[in-house]
């Protein structure tokens, strides 16, 4: 074998030891039949839920079936565009990939007539003065934005109606 | 558990770090397994299979790793078992090497868990955008605050119980040398001062992100009995339980999910356990913000509802008091994802050897291990004595 020995240009060049490499995976995802019907009617600005036949709870976006029961949903229930907060945090940490003001808020919003919160951005509003029970309406992407997803809502803001009763979301909390 | 009893006899880790750029993965799962060997004065070729668990692939990019770490772990040739359960997979993975000798089908099994979070985006990973489901906007903390601030309105606590978890914590883990975090100059003050990040968790109240790998030995009654009568005290396996739930049902109580609640009430049954607070010497428990201790204190019934912060604010669950919590600083000290799991189980299993060295709780007897993960929907659980059951 012969003698390896580093090239001369090589020498006193700090060595690297790690390269950052973003990792992307592409898939073609398919929403499925229950997801399809509610996406087709988010980009006219509609929430279309599904109701569980065995305990009546209503999902939203619906899946196709109650976690709990185990039973297809089929009955289309429409939402209005309002809610109410849950729950929610005060965001100080940079979202990887996202360019939001610091700090934000990212909430827990119950729409009325559903039974499971979703995870959504709440604007308009002082991050300081937002509160559990706190009544809000989503705010939508212009028209010719719209994307079939959840992110059609652009955020959530405050409706100025006085707060929820506790006893409507307190199961919620 | 079935008819064969079943030991640990050998329990090695890593030493956790931020960055351990001086080993490949396959260099640190096989440090923490030889360090179980040799704990357990066992060979490679005494081990009948592996049983290995970490969180999802795509945190270091490297798709079913157990595949090329098969060789670094002794098991080529042997039969090897990978589990997936997210961030509880470090507890489920033991339990299934229990499981294997516990039905008779191996009499010496290796069991490993590990991570890479440095070369890894693991506090995004449940952030990205998935079609067609509700946006994520805050990443893991981003997720839990929500509940956390749920369980501050139910139980009322005040706002100080998560600074004391977080510097309770952190000053146990200055008594583990394996530990990722030793902050010997940490204060309430300055846990206090420290960032919002997810109000209402602050900087020093989360986890770290930490490369790490634990492992451990589990064997028959007779290998247990072996150990023994070698003078190396095994950690019999009294119980173990693992239960899930679906994450959006409707209902669900993400404060004290049913499912952690079931798991902690089966793995008691089993072990013969009626009253856990009385029972238990030590508990380690995954408490990846600080605020889950008194959560999880109360959805395991060590406590009433609404009492878990009270336990943390008299300080009872501090080395020295009746039911010391995470003696080797917990998951905020040490957060390897995958192996964070089976650290919790390891670290019960050196408590009731009375080998858990600087954070070893005096005398005890019976210790358990939990673990949780995904949106608190998984859970894995064990009890460990010193005594065979």
């Amino acid at each position: 074998m012969t003698e390896l020995s580093l090239p001369a240009r090589f020498e006193g060049v700090e060595m690297i030891q790690r390269v950052r490499i973003p990792a992307r995976l592409a898939y073609e995802f398919t929403a499925g039949v229950a997801t399809s019907r509610f996406l087709r009617q988010v980009v006219r600005k509609r929430l279309v839920g599904e109701r569980c036949p065995v305990c009546t709870k209503v999902y939203v976006p619906p899946r196709g079936a109650c976690p709990t029961c185990g039973v297809a949903t089929a009955e289309q229930v429409e939402l209005g565009h309002t809610g109410t907060i849950t729950s929610y945090c005060i965001v100080n940490v940079a979202f990887y990939g996202q360019a939001m003001d610091l700090p934000y808020v990212s909430a827990l919003v119950l729409l009325d007539g559903s039974d499971l919160p979703i995870m959504h951005l709440i604007g308009e509003v002082p991050y300081d003065e937002v509160h559990m029970g706190m009544r809000v309406e989503a705010v939508w992407e212009d028209g010719d934005e719209m994307e079939p997803t959840l992110e059609a809502i652009r955020y959530f803001r405050p409706t100025g109606e006085p707060d929820a009763d506790p006893a409507t979301y307190g199961e919620h909390v | 558990m079935g008819a064969e009893r079943v030991a640990v006899v050998g329990v090695g880790q890593t030493k956790h770090d931020a960055v351990r750029g001086d080993v490949s993965i396959a260099g640190l799962v096989h440090e923490a397994a030889q360090r179980a060997l040799d704990d357990a004065e066992l060979d490679w070729a005494d081990i009948d299979a592996v049983v290995i668990g970490k969180a999802p692939d795509f945190f270091e990019g490297v798709m079913m790793p157990e595949l090329y770490l098969a060789d670094a772990l002794g098991a080529v040739g042997k039969p090897m078992f990978r589990v997936h359960t997210a961030g509880s997979v470090g507890g489920s993975t033991a339990i299934v090497a229990s499981d294997l000798v516990a039905a008779g089908i191996h009499r010496r099994v290796l069991t490993v868990a590990f991570e890479v979070q440095s070369v890894s985006e693991a506090m995004w990973a449940l952030s990205f955008p998935y079609p067609f489901q509700p946006p994520m906007h805050a990443g893991a903390g981003g997720y839990f605050a929500p509940h956390i601030r749920s369980y501050i309105r139910r139980s009322g606590a005040p706002d100080h119980i998560g600074i004391l978890v977080a510097l309770k914590d952190r000053r146990h883990a200055l008594g583990n040398p394996y530990a990722h975090l030793h902050e010997p100059d940490i204060t309430f003050e300055s846990v206090r001062d420290s960032i919002m990040l997810w109000e209402p968790i602050r900087y020093s109240e989360t986890c770290p992100s930490s490369d790490g790998a634990c492992a451990m030995v589990l064997t028959d009654e007779a290998g247990g009995d072996a150990a023994a009568a070698s003078g190396r005290a095994p950690a019999w396996v009294r119980g173990t339980a693992v239960r899930s739930e679906p994450t959006l049902a409707a209902g669900r109580d993400q404060v004290s999910p049913l499912a952690g609640r079931e798991c902690a009430a089966a793995v008691y049954r089993e072990a013969g356990i009626t009253d856990p607070a009385a029972e238990i010497d030590a508990a380690e428990i995954y408490v990846p913000f600080s605020w889950f201790e008194p959560m999880w204190l109360e959805n395991l019934g060590l406590c009433d509802v609404g009492d878990g912060w009270r336990l943390v604010d008299e300080g009872v669950t501090q080395l020295g008091g009746d039911l010391p919590v995470n003696c080797s600083g917990g998951v905020l000290s040490t957060n390897p994802i995958g192996a964070s799991g089976m650290l919790r189980f390891a670290e019960a299993a050196l408590q009731v050897r009375g080998a858990a060295g600087d954070h070893q709780v005096d005398g005890a007897q019976l210790a358990l291990g939990h673990a949780y993960g995904g949106g608190s929907q998984f859970f894995a659980m064990w009890v460990v004595g010193a005594a065979k059951p």
